[in-house]
């Protein structure tokens, strides 16, 4: 059998022509059918032991195909390829060959599966996304599915991440995705790496590359000390490290190049976050998605063992949410009312300067304190972690270790006047793309709170955004971070600094017990400001460095 | 140094300062006088029975004091040189006293005054006082008022806007704490001529006008305010619009809430404008609570309205509005693409504003028409942080940048690719510029996040302009050329060289010239266009050849003699030649029509002689024609045909040998070292000396065939020339053989002829040098041409860059001529990565609509705003995604080979619409 039959070509479904994904199914049903008929012809001739090795590898490929199709009869936006999937799958299942079934509840593990938008019922706007979305990279993945929740900002992120990753930029498309690996390896987050490792090889990469960063170029592994100070303490950065990566003789990076890896980097740290803080599921055709077992064993999956939580955690939590209704309504009454407090009463009671200054500093020392209990825990053994070269380096507060670092101030470095200007001239187009999504994210708002409509929510955003921030020293001049302590209570800190700073941390629990009476779609929210926040936290710090550099 | 004042009726206009310097006794300076000192009697008098018509009163008041300032300095001249001072910390906004004597230098831990003596900055006092550091003290921004030295102000980065006022006895100068913005305030200003008028902007979204007189803001404005009706105050007469309650609040004696009551009927622009009312009550007019304000970064009261400020939003636009009105601003445009940074009133053309912004541009706008027209517009290589106009030069302004550019720039608006001045001093960011002067444009003080505070002299600028090469040269497409050059240059060079019976047509442009410019001398040049010769042919070879050149797909023997066949039918015998030598180096000897060869025995004597036809010769007394060549070939090609000779001679020597030697002739005796002599200085000087131009004719080295004829040549190739028709009349296609100019080539052939086993890989080198000698002369589609025929043959004789360098020249030619299929097609054949890859990126499709004309967004061949698709075929009805062919008479159209179908059988359009369509 020759290999180039084997072949399978899934890029004909991307098209937007229902001809010609009809053409690509059928092309990928003969094939299906063709392995099959030949492990079973393999089968039944047992006496030829040299084939043994063959044998298994031909099934294991045939099984990455059910996988993908699968996925496909779940999760394409059109119609069509749906049901010729799942009709094949179906086919395949006659013949008596095992076909996989999807693992765990739907895109994400914390959002019940009839929360989300389940696919083929989506309005044209969203159609036209997931569309748009399927034809880039061929699959509609969870975080989209979870997005979704909020299609103005996905439409603004889907079209950034298409630009950094496929469209013109300096470096080369398998860079690309094995720096999202990188990135995402420093939080574990095992469900971008999978992704980006099948990207990386789609796009040509080395698969040597990915036994770890040692195999990877040396211009690449210099990137590694900036990923790991960027990832978890960028207040660090100094305009050493900018220097060490742009004078390294023949490995050294261009002014350009470095820029589209530092937007690379803090947009896959903050994705990271996103994945954990909304319990992103694996993706069906990826390990961990699916099973080809019978659905009698086990319920859950390997993130879930990891992260301390199983799936049937579920019913005691939502009977403590029972028990706790009345309470968490007060909840949400409490927070408009002290809301409405501080918009009346911010003229009346001026705090003292050295009251402003010192509450900074409270905030920022509180907020290293929030953490729940396990700190020093030990991070699992994953297959992931041949990323790492030092996996003891995680998140450090700064003041807690006796290094001060001096308070990073907006007013004399921020995003829309200085880090636009220097992206924007090094990387083209991808400072405005960039400048849009944040602004998206911060102002986005549809004036509800849980159940309460027509209510100005700028203040709790903006105090979000700061209380990020200001986790990573960041501070506003014109901001008085009495509010913060006032708008947001401690679940929803422990929360927000675990999304931050380790995101790997999160758990049901968490995500369940802050902010009990508002939707899913809500949280998601807070996510994505959690995620916008960080990223330009760290952009901050980074393009700050790069600009010491250059003057 | 000092400009020596004009006497010209404009200029004391402008400078009054000598000629009123003893009017003390005058009522206005008075008046202005006790004003400025901040006296109590200014409510008394109300702002505003000095409207405009008392303006220039009150200007003549300042002017007075102020010339009695300078007087004290030493005459009314200022001196000083360019120097800097160090500060402790960084900048982020200068300002300066009206005296020109003393500047305000803020930051976010500095707030200083200095005075400017003649020699360097000496620190005349320190504001930042107390032990513990406030942010109130955290400057944004900070303003001298222009009327008071004692009154100044800053905007702090927590919001607070604080009013300083240096005529206090105590340490502390800090006068009034303003706390109503709830973000960073990014900029205050003083109404130029009222002296309690304090405007500030903010982050919040919201500009408020403060009365230093009162605790609080007059008047709030929001950003996201709705535009009024078009320039509605200017017009006469609106009617209040709370009329109950503003008897109410006349009892409030807030001078601008009320505005000039009896005088202003008689205001300057005539209007009949009634301020008896205020527009909106006190404390009603408090912007809207929350909402999405867009940020304010700019506030500027406009110098000669007396009413209009301007401000800028982080979203791009601007607006105007009518301080007396803060329910709307009066107008409104989008003047930048992202936030707008700065702008700056014109001192003296009304209603002329300069904006810059992140979008690296500066935009000089007339707000005084009914729509903001667009006047200049300047792109700068950086976001734009401040601009400033430069006193007494209408045109000109200086500009900083927020990022990345440390250096100040003077722009000439009419003139906007250079900047006419640039200082180079600062070693980080330029956050604050500042005129030292308003009528003086030499002094320009700056401060920066390098810590220092520096003062430029305008005379010590560099100037680009003088290190940019004011010449330029350009090839048109076919051919034609444009020179531009300084006009005395031009003219000096046409005076030395006058060239009567030449064939250029040069076409000249030559600008109009403003009297006024300052640049009259550097920024004209003349602009001469040569055209090529109607009847010369141009770059027609060149599309010929493009399109009829075989590259793959066949034998190599067969697309040898398939492009040697297009250049002989094109008439470019040397290239042909070329074509051929390759066939037989590179396939089998023996394959050879001897035939081909035979024909050109004998021919060697003609083969100068196509390209001695140039344009010059073929007008021109033969005498001169050659004269001129000889004059240049002394120049130019020297050495090069000493060198050639020498191993021309060699070469023919050997071609002699071997002629003996072997049956199979000699094609190509060499002509003599003249002829070889000539060819050289008609190709060369392209190369040599492109602005020379008398030799930048464009030179075909390959004119068609019958010209040859037309032609009267030089006596020694006359009787060649005459044999040359003959012999390609009766012979169909090897008319003449190209000389083989280049010595290689000749070379290879006859190595060839020697032992015809030898391998082809002997002739690699000759062949690249070959190659390399074609792309020198111009001629890079041969060298690429044979590259991609003979593929992996010489490949890897010739290095990556220089491939890569030909392919990118020849596909930049091929698109030029917009020959798309052929570039395609050699980018696809190239081997080069870099190459190959350029087709791959960077191919987007974009689809309008055939009916909205809108983009279609990529939702597949349904235009998602009209609902109908895309192009149908009129046949099948399908949707056409391939060629689509329509008839220009109906517009009718569909697939091509459906259409080609349809009117076979009918002449009809397949649409039904009755058309006679007709296919051709």
């Amino acid at each position: 059998m020759a290999e180039g039959e084997n072949e399978v070509r899934w890029d004909g479904l991307c098209s937007r022509d229902s001809a010609t994904r009809e053409t690509a199914l059928e092309n990928i049903r003969q094939t299906i059918l063709r392995k099959t008929e030949y492990l079973r012809s393999v089968k039944e001739t047992p006496h030829r032991p040299s084939d043994g090795l063959s044998n298994t590898e031909s099934s294991d490929g045939l099984n990455k195909l059910l996988a993908h199709l699968l996925m496909l009869s779940k999760r394409c936006p059109f119609k069509d390829v749906r049901e010729k999937s799942e009709f094949i799958l179906k086919s395949i299942q006659e013949l008596g060959i095992r076909i996989p079934r999807p693992l765990g509840q739907g895109p994400s593990r914390f959002i019940p599966e009839k929360e989300i938008l389940q696919v083929g019922s989506e309005d044209a706007q969203m159609h036209a996304l997931f569309a748009d979305s399927f034809a880039a990279l061929g699959r509609l993945d969870n975080i989209t599915l979870v997005m979704v929740f909020h299609p103005q900002y996905l439409e603004s992120f889907l079209k950034t991440q298409h630009y950094l990753l496929q469209m013109d930029g300096p470096l080369p498309l398998h860079y690309r995705h094995y720096i999202g690996i990188m990135a995402a390896a420093r939080h574990q987050c095992s469900y971008l790496v999978n992704l980006h490792v099948n990207d990386f090889l789609h796009v040509g990469g080395d698969p040597k590359w990915l036994n770890g960063l040692e195999n990877a170029p040396q211009k690449l592994q210099n990137l590694g000390e900036l990923n790991k100070v960027l990832a978890h303490r960028p207040w660090l950065i100094t305009k050493e490290h900018i220097e060490g990566l742009l004078k390294a003789e023949e490995h050294s990076w261009s002014l350009a190049e470095l820029v589209h890896a530092v937007v690379l980097l803090t947009h896959y740290h903050s994705l990271a976050s996103f994945t954990f803080g909304c319990g992103i599921s694996p993706e069906i055709h990826c390990d961990g998605g699916h099973t080809f077992r019978p659905p009698s064993v086990s319920n859950y999956c390997i993130c879930d063992i990891t992260n301390g939580n199983h799936s049937v955690d579920e019913m005691p939590v939502n009977s403590a949410e029972n028990v706790s209704v009345s309470d968490s309504f007060f909840e949400v009454e409490a927070l408009m009312e002290k809301m409405r407090q501080l918009q009346e009463c911010r003229d009346e009671e001026e705090a003292s300067q050295e009251e402003m200054a010192s509450r900074f500093e409270i905030e920022k020392r509180e907020s290293m304190f929030v953490f729940s209990s396990d700190d020093e825990e030990v991070t699992p053994a994953r297959a992931v972690s041949r990323h790492f070269e030092d996996t003891s380096y995680g998140y450090k507060d700064f003041s807690r270790h006796g290094m001060h670092v001096p308070t990073f101030r907006v007013q004399d470095y921020c995003w829309e006047d200085h880090g636009y200007s220097l992206v924007n001239r090094l990387y083209p187009d991808v400072g405005q793309l960039i400048d849009e999504k944040f602004h998206i994210a911060y102002n986005l708002t549809y004036n509800t709170m849980a159940m309460h409509k027509d209510v100005d929510t700028s203040m709790l955003r903006r105090a979000i955004w700061n209380y990020i921030h200001c986790m990573f020293g960041i501070r506003y001049d014109d901001y008085d971070y009495g509010e913060i302590n006032q708008l947001l209570d401690r679940s929803f800190k422990v929360y927000i600094k675990t999304i931050v700073c380790t995101p790997e941390k999160v758990t049901k629990r968490m995500y369940d017990s802050f902010w009990r009476q508002f939707k899913h779609s809500e949280k998601v929210h807070v996510n994505l400001l959690l995620i916008e926040a960080r990223m330009q936290a760290e952009l901050l710090y980074a393009l700050r460095a790069i600009t010491r550099y250059m003057t | 140094m000092g400009k020596t004042r004009t006497t010209s009726a404009e200029g004391r206009e402008r400078q009054r300062l000598p000629a009123r310097r003893f009017r003390t006794t005058s009522p206005a300076a008075l008046r202005a006088d006790s004003v400025d000192g901040g006296s109590l009697l200014a409510p008394l008098l109300g702002l505003t029975d000095r409207a405009f018509s008392d303006c220039p009163d009150l200007a003549d008041g300042a002017m007075e004091k102020m010339s009695r300032v300078t007087t004290a300095l030493g005459g009314s001249v200022l001196t000083g040189r360019t120097m800097h001072c160090h500060l402790d910390a960084p900048a982020n906004a200068i300002s300066v006293c009206r005296d020109a004597a003393q500047v305000v230098v803020a930051g976010r831990s500095i707030f200083k005054i200095y005075a400017i003596e003649e020699e360097q900055f000496v620190e005349k006092l320190n504001l930042r006082v107390g032990r513990k550091p406030s942010l109130n003290l955290s400057c944004a921004d900070v303003v001298w008022h222009q009327m008071d030295e004692n009154l100044l102000a800053t905007a702090a980065t927590n919001g607070v806007v604080v009013t300083w006022n240096l005529g206090r006895p105590s340490r502390n100068k800090q006068d009034q704490l303003f706390t109503e913005h709830k973000r960073t305030v990014n900029k205050v200003c003083f109404h130029p001529t009222e002296a309690h008028v304090l405007l500030s902007g903010s982050q919040d979204g919201f500009m408020k006008c403060f009365d230093l007189r009162r605790k609080d803001s007059v008047s709030t404005f929001s950003g996201e305010a709705t535009e009024a009706g078009p320039w509605e105050w200017a017009m006469a007469g609106w009617v209040p619009v709370l009329p109950v309650l503003s008897c109410h609040i006349l009892r409030l004696h807030h001078s601008f809430a009320h505005g000039p009551t009896q005088d202003a009927e008689s205001t300057a622009n005539g209007s009949r404008e009634s301020w008896g009312c205020p527009l909106y009550p006190l404390g009603l007019c408090s912007g809207p609570q929350a909402g999405q304000s867009e940020s304010v970064r700019d506030v500027q009261f406009s110098i000669r309205d007396y009413f209009t400020f301007a401000s800028t939003f982080e979203n791009g636009n601007v607006q105007l509005w009518d301080i007396r009105r803060p329910d709307r601003c009066e107008r409104m445009f989008t003047a930048h693409n992202g936030p707008v940074f700065c702008c700056d009133w014109h001192p003296e053309d009304r209603g002329w504003l300069a904006t810059g912004g992140r979008d690296k541009m500066v935009k000089v706008w007339d707000v005084t028409t009914h729509r903001a027209k667009e006047m200049h517009c300047v792109q700068t290589i950086a976001s734009v942080a401040r601009v400033k106009w430069r006193p007494e030069c209408r045109h000109h302004l200086a500009t900083c940048s927020m990022m990345v550019d440390h250096n100040i720039y003077v722009w000439d608006v009419r003139r906007p690719f250079v900047p006419a001045a640039m200082f180079e001093e600062h070693r980080d960011v330029t956050t604050g510029i500042a005129w030292r002067h308003p009528h003086d444009p030499s002094f320009l003080l700056s401060g920066s996040k390098d810590s220092s505070l520096c003062q430029h002299l305008f005379r010590d600028a560099s100037q680009p302009v003088e290190r940019a090469n004011p010449e330029g040269l350009c090839y048109g497409l076919f051919g034609d050329l444009a020179f531009a050059a300084k006009e005395s240059l031009v003219a000096a060079e046409s005076g030395r060289k006058p060239y009567a019976g030449d064939r250029r047509h040069p076409i000249f442009f030559k600008r109009k010239l403003d009297p006024a410019e300052p640049f009259a001398g550097l920024a004209s040049s003349a602009l001469s266009v040569f055209e090529t010769e109607p009847g010369g042919g141009g770059m027609r070879w060149f599309v010929d050849t493009a399109e009829r050149y075989a590259l793959a797909g066949r034998p190599l023997a067969e697309l040898c003699d398939h492009n040697a066949k297009v250049a002989r039918e094109l008439g470019r015998n040397q290239v042909a030649q070329t074509w051929t030598m390759l066939r037989i180096i590179y396939c089998s000897p023996g394959l050879v029509p001897t035939a081909n060869l035979n024909h050109s025995v004998g021919k060697g004597g003609s083969c100068g002689l196509p390209l001695m036809n140039s344009f010059n010769l073929k007008d021109m007394a033969p005498g001169l024609g050659s004269e001129t060549r000889l004059d240049r070939s002394k120049g130019d090609a020297r050495s090069d045909t000493v060198l050639l000779d020498s191993s021309a001679t060699l070469i023919t020597n050997e071609d002699n040998e071997e002629t003996e030697g072997s049956d199979v002739p000699a094609d190509y005796l060499l002509g003599d070292v003249e002829g070889e002599e000539d060819e050289l200085y008609l190709l060369d000087p392209e190369h040599a000396h492109p602005e020379d131009p008398e030799c930048v004719l464009p030179q075909e080295a390959f004119p068609l065939r019958h010209e040859i004829v037309d032609t009267p040549p030089g006596p020694e190739h006359l009787q060649d020339k005459a044999d040359s028709p003959h012999v390609s009349g009766s012979e169909a296609d090897v008319a003449s053989l190209a000389p083989v100019d280049s010595s290689f080539s000749l070379l290879s052939v006859s190595h060839a002829l020697y032992d015809s086993r030898l391998p082809p890989d002997f002739f690699g080198v000759l062949v690249r040098d070959m190659l390399h000698f074609y792309a020198e002369q111009g001629d890079v589609q041969m060298a690429v041409s044979v590259l991609i025929v003979l593929g992996e043959r010489v490949r890897k004789d010739i290095d990556e860059q220089t491939q890569e360098h030909w392919y990118t020249s020849y596909i930049d030619l091929l698109q030029r001529f917009r020959l798309w299929n052929v570039s395609n097609e050699v980018v696809k054949l190239s081997t080069s990565r870099a190459v190959s890859c350029l087709n791959q990126a960077s191919t987007t499709l974009h689809v309008n609509c055939s009916h909205c004309k809108r983009p279609m967004s990529s939702r597949g061949w349904v235009c998602d705003r009209c609902h109908r698709c895309a192009s149908m075929c009129a046949v099948c009805h399908h949707v056409v995604k391939g060629l689509f062919v329509w008839c220009q008479g109906c517009s009718h159209g569909g697939h091509l080979q459906h259409i080609m179908k349809w009117l076979e059988g009918s002449s009809h359009c397949p649409a039904g619409c009755g058309h006679l369509c007709e296919y051709s």
